[in-house]
């Protein structure tokens, strides 16, 4: 056993390509029994750092307690605005093996998968694997460069090997999920934590963050920021702080998408600048954290554009399943453009609002429910433009400036 | 405690029977596909309309419907 070791800062902390390094820089896998493990991740509460933000220690919780469970390591990250889990994936992807290592042993299972873009599994995770030797046979399974391949159901699906698309529920994947056996699907950044809170404890996993949002979190800032990247900040961290640590805005900016092309528009004002990135933080928003995405929109960019553009890459990502999302994503583009075109804008407008309120929440999967809430709050924070096209003009049209 | 109506929206082809069958809880969407006629969207069914729920499930031509008491 190696002597003491100097807890890492947090993941970014941890990177290491090999897993002589891996052990130099972290410290071995220490040997938690199966409940302590959950007891472990609740004390320090972990949340899922995939998007929903369920508490990780009632997954394992859930899944444990049935037979022959599978688990799966979900790095798929379908979202165009995220980096963090490729990110994760290519700089210590000995700790997220580590987590599902543990994960495994938590709910007591001998299966498990790596999920993750093939070109992450080639030059990472194969290799990665051929270093360590676990008593667990880990398989890496290619994921769909498609928006919702990272959907639970659909990495159920395609670890089967069928079509990546998500299938109808209940019954939950954590009651019939890979071969109709229990499965919990983790993020691949919520397994890493799993690693460092085996380690070095609950209780240094919450000197970091708040009560409401321990831990660290990675954020993927792109956008109109001076240092478009990965950061990983303290849970509790202010959309305002979370910009700064990019470099601040590099020119007026009047927006941000917070949490993905599924999330919220946030309006940039010294308000929303101080609300924490969470779900409590910014429910007046209607924005959630997600995995984590924030895009800055310039103040000399028309939002309506923007989120068309955003509506119409959507509307093409449907699986084609359910007759609500297949036909009603791409109306509600198609209405969004036309706006932006204004074409008939006050129309169009109304039908937005009527087909958001019809769309939402009827679908096997999440997506019409994200969609449409990206569109409601785009209507809201982008009122002005709105109106704006209504007259029959556009910011950019103008190129006039918005205050900031 | 109460009953849900739960659409597998993979097998719906929208034809809409079951809103001809169940107008207390449904209507149709533009495209045909089964809507809840409340402004909140639930697909709850009030126990007086219990049956005509049960006979919209055996008459879909998709096995897309289910209840789900709670
Ligand atoms: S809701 Fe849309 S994206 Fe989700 S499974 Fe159905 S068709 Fe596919
Ligand atoms: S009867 Fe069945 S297939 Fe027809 S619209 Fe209703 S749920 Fe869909």
């Amino acid at each position: 056993m190696t002597g003491l070791i100097t807890p890492v800062r947090g993941l970014l902390g941890a990177r290491a390509r090999t897993y002589r390094e891996h052990l130099d820089t972290v410290g071995p896998l220490p040997a938690v029994g199966a409940e302590q493990l959950v007891q472990l991740v609740a004390a320090a509460g972990l949340t899922g750092r995939g998007g929903a933000g369920f508490p990780s220690a009632r997954k394992l919780a859930a899944v444990g307690s049935r037979r022959s469970p599978v688990v799966v390591a979900n790095g798929a990250e379908g979202e165009p605005a995220s980096s963090k889990d490729r990110a994760l994936l290519i700089h210590t992807p000995h700790l997220v093996l580590d987590g599902l290592v543990l994960a495994a042993r938590a709910v007591g299972c001998r299966t498990a998968y790596v999920y993750a873009p093939e070109s992450v599994l080639d030059s990472s995770i194969r290799p990665a694997l051929t270093q360590r030797r676990d008593r667990l046979t880990i398989t890496p399974v290619p994921s769909a460069d498609t928006f919702i391949s990272g959907q639970e159901t659909a990495v159920v699906a395609a670890v089967q090997g069928l079509r990546p698309v998500p299938t109808s529920t209940p019954p939950p994947i954590y009651v019939k999920g890979v071969k109709g056996r229990a499965t919990l699907v983790h993020n691949v950044e919520t397994l890493a934590q799993v690693a460092l809170i085996a380690r070095y404890g609950a209780t240094w996993f919450r000197e970091r963050g708040t009560d409401d949002d321990p831990g660290t979190r990675l954020l993927t800032l792109s956008g109109a920021v001076a240092r478009p990247n990965v950061y990983e900040v303290a849970g509790g961290t202010t959309l305002g702080e979370a910009i700064s640590a990019a470099g601040g805005a590099l020119e007026p900016i009047q927006a941000v998408l917070v949490g993905g092309y599924h999330g919220g528009w946030v309006p940039w004002t010294a308000h929303a600048a101080q609300c924490p990135l969470t779900r409590t933080g910014l429910s007046a928003y209607e924005a959630h954290p997600g995995a984590g995405i924030l895009v800055a929109l310039p103040a000399r960019r028309c939002g309506l554009k923007a989120a068309a553009g955003l509506a119409t890459y959507l509307a093409g990502q449907n699986a084609g399943q359910c007759g609500p999302c297949r036909n009603g994503l791409p109306a509600l583009a198609g209405h969004l453009q036309d706006l932006v075109q204004r074409r008939s804008p006050a129309h169009n407008h109304e039908e937005i609002l009527r087909l958001v309120g019809t769309v939402d929440g009827r679908g096997a999967c999440h997506h019409p429910t994200g969609t449409t809430r990206m569109i409601r709050t785009a209507l809201r924070t982008f009122r002005n433009e709105v109106e704006l096209h209504v007259a029959g003009a556009c910011t950019e049209l103008q190129g006039s400036r918005k205050g900031a | 405690m109460g009953t849900t109506l739960l659409i597998d929206w993979t097998r719906c082809e929208g034809r809409g029977l079951c809103a001809e069958l169940l107008p207390e809880v449904l209507t149709t969407d533009d495209w045909g596909y089964p809507l809840s006629i409340r402004e909140d969207r639930s697909l709850e069914v009030p126990p007086r309309a219990r049956r005509y729920a049960e006979e919209a499930i055996r008459e879909c031509p998709r096995l897309a419907l289910r209840l789900l008491d709670s």
